[in-house]
């Protein structure tokens, strides 16, 4: 099989993984709620109480959507500016091989 | 064969799905002050020493072949985006893989070990997830457990004959799962149980930690051996410069 053909699999594979959770739980919310870790802590030990709070939280939900989007677009645009360079980079090196026979 | 492979996954996958189902629960990082002070400080000095380790290794990789730093910088955004998408799982709530066995299987453990904790110090500082208190505790679980485990198995498998997709596959799927069974075991110790103590604990934190993780991992499986394909049509130079083929039959395959 082509590598195209076996990496356009991976993706299908990994978008329905993506995909699935949906289909099988439609009623639930995926909410990343802190709250069960936090409970089974508080059920193991009820006195225990956080002694540290974070620095700066976002202020909105929006606010911290747009930084996890941020940090995805930036590692994605490193990430295909690696790949688009090196694939340039080979093409290039291979039509200099060509011209030079 | 590849499609056997594909059916195989989807199969694994399935499985997991069917056999362990629990009501939303919760996987990422430990929350800020969610550690006592004492197991806060005691992995932040169990982290150093890989620290160190670490940028003494990405020292040595950048003094020797300079031109691998755009890799070396691609692998850090790769974990960066990776650890960005929370992603829904099965369980019905989300998680987010880490994204640290590409770069381990590239430049070895330690140095993932380093960018790790960069990625760790953004999402605690912007975005209060994970937290600087846990930071020592969350960087030994994503930092150093999730590479050095993808890195052991990597070369492991290597060295039995196993084709490198399945290589690279097992080697992100199974450092991304131990990373949150590290995370299960690090709280569980925290918070001993009354009854039962840390192995009664450490039962419960992982049905709320690792679970969501599983389908995730595969996910995160999936897509690492997408990129390295990619990597090794574009970038197979750098690929045999970080000897990442030690097996002859796949230098073979990368020059052909």
């Amino acid at each position: 099989m082509k590598q195209v053909v076996k990496n356009i699999i991976l993706v299908v594979l990994i978008i329905a993984l993506a995909v699935l959770p949906f289909i099988i739980k439609s009623g639930a919310e995926f909410a990343g709620a802190d709250d069960q870790a936090e409970k089974a802590i508080s059920t193991i030990n009820s006195n225990y109480q956080p002694w540290f709070k974070s620095v700066w939280e976002p202020p909105s939900s929006e606010v911290e959507s747009f930084l996890f989007a941020l940090q995805a677009a930036l590692g994605s645009g490193i990430v295909s500016f690696y790949l688009g360079y090196k694939k340039g980079q080979k093409s290039r090196n291979e039509v200099r091989q060509h011209d030079s026979y | 064969m590849q499609r056997a492979k594909s059916i195989l996954l989807a199969a694994v996958y399935c499985l997991s799905v069917f056999v362990i189902f629990p009501n939303n629960v919760y996987a990422m990082h430990i929350m800020e002050g969610f550690l006592p002070m004492n197991w806060a400080a005691f992995w932040m000095i169990v982290m150093l020493p890989f620290l160190i380790m670490g940028l003494r290794s990405i020292n040595n990789t950048i003094k020797d072949s300079p031109n691998l730093k755009m890799l070396l910088a691609m692998s850090g955004a790769f974990a960066f985006v990776l650890s960005a998408l929370k992603i829904p799982s099965v369980t019905g709530s989300s998680s987010h893989p880490t994204g640290v066995g590409l770069g381990a299987i590239l430049f070895g453990p330690s140095a993932m070990s380093v960018l790790g904790v960069i990625i760790l110090i953004f999402q605690a500082v912007l975005l209060a997830h994970g937290g600087l208190t846990t930071l020592g505790a969350n960087a030994f679980s994503m930092a150093v457990v999730g590479p050095f485990v993808s890195y052991g198995i990597y070369k492991g498998l290597q060295k039995l004959g196993v084709s490198r997709g399945i290589c690279v596959f097992f080697a992100a799927a199974v450092g991304d799962f131990m990373t949150y069974i590290t995370t299960s075991l690090q709280l569980a110790l925290a918070f001993p149980s009354a009854q039962g103590g840390v192995m009664a604990s450490a039962v419960k934190f992982m049905s709320i930690f690792a679970i969501t993780q599983i389908p995730l991992a595969i996910s995160e499986g999936l897509l690492t051996v997408l990129v390295f394909n990619l990597l090794s049509t574009y970038s197979s130079k750098e690929l045999l410069a970080l000897e990442v083929f030690s097996n002859k039959k796949h230098d073979n395959e990368v020059k052909a």
